[in-house]
């Protein structure tokens, strides 16, 4: 089965709360986008590696989230969690177009 | 230098420990060779029973690795059993046909579980508790079978039915005395152990014979001499240990029960030395761990030709590896026509002490339920200490360190991993350590049973002195290095009013993390409660939502009940919302709510419109709920309007942000049913009055309420409990609960200082302050479209159709 992007339209910059996460729902697939202070907009799996925990809910602190469940900090950016725990959260491409947001996903 | 050729038999604890006390004295002068039967490296013993409870795997457990032989040049042959020595020519033989020569030797050949020759003992399903294999035997088997029998209600007993109970087996423990850990313990203490493990869900046969292990070729039952039986899949022998003396015995060395042994650990033969519980040492062969230590220090010495005054034999101490429960033992247990004792006995608590007294000295003590003075009374008991001493002890509060300060440094402070002072208090020296965790990491002090941990911490107060202080004093984070107060000084002093102003004014190390954010939205708020902005993204996210996030990412919801007190308006409400919004559960509260669970973030707003009550705040760092009894209007003993004042508490106190939950409670009568006695603040309403607690907590470290005063009115109980809480807001770190921080700063100089009047109505002042501006939540984000779409709405993308 071929693979391809697909740019799927989440919202306008605008809309996107600041410092905090949103819940995407794609098909069956959820994504937690985030806007970071600086406002970088970047999107994973919304899902802790940990206990599933839902990362848009979790407190945003520069390029790393908190889980809201065990306080797992998993970054936005690579989805690298962090020491003392180990994992990887799936990232997303993010592209933002004239004050629209996209997020690409692989189908 | 040609080497000695040093070989050691048995690759347990005390043997390892002294090669390892041989390799500080002189790590060149020997050749070192190891032969161990079982087929691991060096390995704790005495973690095995926590390896059976679980939680702890066999390298937690491993005390040297297969690198450290490697590392010290030691040739190790694991699973190898020497089965032969030749004295004369100085050789040991292996069952691999191995021959090798020794110019020194140590026969560290432990002990071997005593099996009761019981007809049907060599059953299928009959196991002992020694070693890893059957730790792994009892594991697997615990998959197949319910039931399981301990023979012994000794320590090893006790700790393998514990184990077989954490495997989901049924557990009974039979033993031959009419109370527990007999050796240990003396009735009183055996039979509040008793009682402890029952309510632990062990069964108990006391004063019973085992006669014969019942089944074919695999266990199925015991019978006892009175004719009477019970069922087992599984039959655990724990009655004892004897020596393992067989091999010294063939090769002509003297032995009673165990290897005989001088002071210096010598046999009678030359070159020949045993050590541990093989060995038997002005007629004692121990079975404890500490003997063992203090052995291999004193055989690594005489080995190594250094001159001491030899082992001069050991005072047991006993303490039992089953979590919540607390048996400390030591020195002499029993008392008879010489003793004196000290006893105090607490039947409501369940806790007993008793200290024995043999002319003026203690000799001995059994603690149960309340250990702590443990390691005190175990250093009298080995000084000799008089009674006196002990008791002055208990007075001042800095004996803890004096004692430690004046304990020889070869004293061993963690005897799970043969820790001394010398080595901890040079490993905090050397390395700059200040916190407990730091030495564990370090020296492995209290890595294991942590029971050791309170000297370790008072090693530490006495070798950095006043330093030692500077530690109390830790940053909010690891953000950081400032301190709570240091950081709320500068808020004042700087007038910060935004949480990335304090982070970039004070210099933080990174962009803040989930516990530096909150806490400083909780000070500034504290602070400055009428102009701060709260920042719902520094919130925890049960806070930032209202509602309680629950594992699989719904949330639950708790309406508002002031004092537990509802109407049937209210209630049809809750269950029409129940039911329009398929909840998962509805639930009664601990604090005496309704919840409703398993709710979706999107439909949140809508549950709250529709009912159109105020939020429960039932997951908030706040005021939670006021729990009430009936009282006076109902119940024929309650003497207040418990209802009454439940209610005002709870509508003036909620909405207020406090550093940590606050429960509240209000009863009529000292029956309490409002459980006033573990709240942060519980009121018992009296004969004409009312009795204010503070500090109880009833969560993971249980505290008893301190009864601070007692009011006529209920205007100057409300008025109190105003100042309470809002000393509690400006003093106590964020995430301290008012238990930790009424220990930290004492009840007695928190009823201090609620003793000025003027200060009473300061700080009611500033808690109304905080309290003007609280809204309900709930209405807040409904009337707030932006708040509805940035926290409750998800984005749906719909799925292409191609």
């Amino acid at each position: 089965m071929e693979k391809t992007l697909r740019s799927v339209f989440i919202g306008e910059v605008a809309e996107l709360p600041q410092k905090l996460g949103k819940t995407v729902i794609v098909g069956n697939k959820e994504i937690a986008v985030f806007k970071t202070e600086n406002g970088d907009i970047r999107a994973i799996e919304n899902r802790c590696p940990h206990k599933g925990g839902v990362l848009a809910e979790g407190i945003l602190s520069g390029e790393y989230v908190f889980c809201p469940m065990h306080d797992w900090k998993i970054s936005v950016k690579d989805g690298n969690v962090q020491a003392p725990d180990v994992g990887c959260v799936q990232t997303y491409p993010v592209e933002v177009n004239g004050g629209q947001v996209y997020v690409l996903i692989r189908e | 230098m040609i080497k000695q050729k040093l070989v050691l038999i048995g690759n347990g604890m005390a043997g390892v420990r002294a090669i390892e006390e041989v390799l500080k004295i002189n790590p060149e002068g020997f050749e070192i060779t190891i032969f161990g039967t079982e087929p691991y490296p060096n390995y704790n013993r005495i973690q095995l029973s926590k390896v059976l409870q679980g939680g702890t795997s066999v390298s937690d457990i491993t005390l040297n690795d297969w690198e450290w032989y490697e590392d010290n040049k030691i040739r190790f042959y694991p699973g190898e059993t020497v089965t032969s020595l030749n004295t004369t020519n100085q050789t040991v033989s292996t069952d691999k046909g191995r021959i090798e020569s020794y110019d020194q030797l140590i026969i560290a050949t432990g002990s071997n579980p005593f099996m009761l020759p019981l007809p049907g003992a060599d059953k299928e399903g009959v196991k002992a508790f020694r070693n890893i294999k059957d730790c792994e035997e009892m594991i697997e088997y615990s998959k197949r079978h319910k039931k399981a029998a301990v023979i012994g209600g000794g320590l090893l007993g006790l700790e393998a039915a514990r184990g077989l109970l954490n495997l989901g087996m049924e557990v009974d423990v039979i033993h031959i005395f009419d109370y527990l850990m007999e050796r240990q313990l003396d009735r009183t203490a055996g039979k509040l152990l008793q009682t402890e493990l029952e309510k632990q869900g062990m069964n108990f046969i006391l004063q019973k014979n085992t006669a014969e292990i019942t089944g074919r070729k695999h266990v199925t039952g015991l019978k006892f001499s009175d004719g009477s039986r019970i069922k087992a899949d599984l039959v655990v022998m724990a009655v004892g240990i004897k020596p393992n003396v067989a091999l010294a015995q063939e090769a002509g060395i003297p032995v009673n029960r165990g290897i005989l042994v001088n002071d210096y650990l010598e046999t009678d033969i030359p070159n020949v030395f045993a050590v541990g519980e093989c060995a038997e040492h002005r007629g004692i062969a121990y079975g404890l761990v500490a003997p063992l230590y203090q052995q291999g220090q004193v055989l690594a010495k005489r080995l190594c030709g250094v001159r001491d005054n030899g082992y001069q034999g050991s005072v047991l101490s006993t303490q039992l590896k089953v979590s919540g429960v607390d048996v400390f033992s030591a020195g002499k247990i029993n008392e008879d026509e010489s003793t004196k004792v000290y006893k105090m006995y607490d039947d409501w608590n369940g806790t007993y002490k008793k200290v024995l007294i043999e002319d003026g000295k203690i000799a001995g003590a059994v603690l149960f339920g309340d250990t702590k003075d443990g390691n005190k009374l175990f250093d009298f008991i080995k000084k000799g200490a008089l009674i006196e001493e002990y008791l002055e002890s208990s007075q001042s509060a800095n004996s803890e360190v004096n004692l430690v300060a004046s304990m020889p440094d070869e004293e061993i402070i963690c005897g799970c991993n043969g820790v001394t002072k010398g080595s901890i208090v040079e490993a905090i020296k050397a390395n700059g350590l200040t916190t407990v965790d730091q030495v564990k990491g370090c020296t492995n002090a209290s890595r294991s049973c942590g029971g050791c941990k309170s000297l370790v911490s008072d090693l530490l107060a006495c070798t950095l002195g006043e330093h030692f202080q500077a530690d109390q004093k830790e940053a909010i984070c690891g953000c950081t290095t400032l301190s709570r107060d240091e950081v709320l000084a500068e808020i004042r002093e700087k007038g910060l009013t935004h949480i990335r102003e304090v982070m970039n004014v004070l210099e933080w190390e990174s962009d803040g993390c989930s516990k530096c954010k909150p806490a400083l939205n909780y000070y500034l708020g504290m602070i400055n409660p009428l102009k701060y902005q709260d920042e719902h993204e520094a919130r925890y996210v049960n806070e930032r939502m209202h509602a309680n996030i629950q594992k699989d990412g719904t949330y639950s919801v708790v309406p508002r009940m002031y004092g537990g007190v509802t109407t049937s308006e209210d209630l049809r409400k809750i269950a029409d919302v129940a039911d329009k919004y398929k909840v998962g559960m509805i639930k009664v509260t601990g604090g005496q709510r309704i919840d409703l669970l398993g709710v979706y973030k999107e439909d949140l707003p809508k549950i709250w419109a529709e009912l159109d009550m105020p939020s429960g705040s039932a997951y908030s760092k706040g005021l939670r709920t006021v729990k009430t009894c009936v009282g006076e209007n109902f119940c024929r003993f309650g003497t207040q309007d418990s209802i009454g004042m439940g209610i005002r508490l709870e509508r003036k106190f909620e909405g207020l942000n406090t550093p940590h939950k606050v429960k509240m409670a209000v009863s009529a009568c000292p029956r309490n049913c409002a459980e006033s006695g573990i709240k942060d603040v519980g009121v018992v309403g009296v004969e004409g009055a009312w009795e204010m607690y503070v500090g109880g907590n009833g969560g993971t470290h249980l505290r008893e309420a301190d009864l601070l005063f007692k009011f006529k009115s209920g205007d100057e109980l409300v008025e109190m409990i105003g100042a309470f809480l809002q000393y509690y807001r400006e003093s106590a770190k964020y995430l301290e609960r008012t238990s930790a921080w009424v220990e930290r700063l004492g009840i007695d100089h928190i009823r201090d200082v609620l003793s000025d009047e003027l200060m009473v109505k300061e700080y009611n002042n500033r808690i109304d302050e905080a309290l003007s501006v609280v809204q309900d939540p709930w209405k807040e984000a409904i009337n707030n479209k932006n708040l509805l779409r940035d926290l409750y709405q998800n984005v749906k993308v719909p799925v292409e159709t191609k």
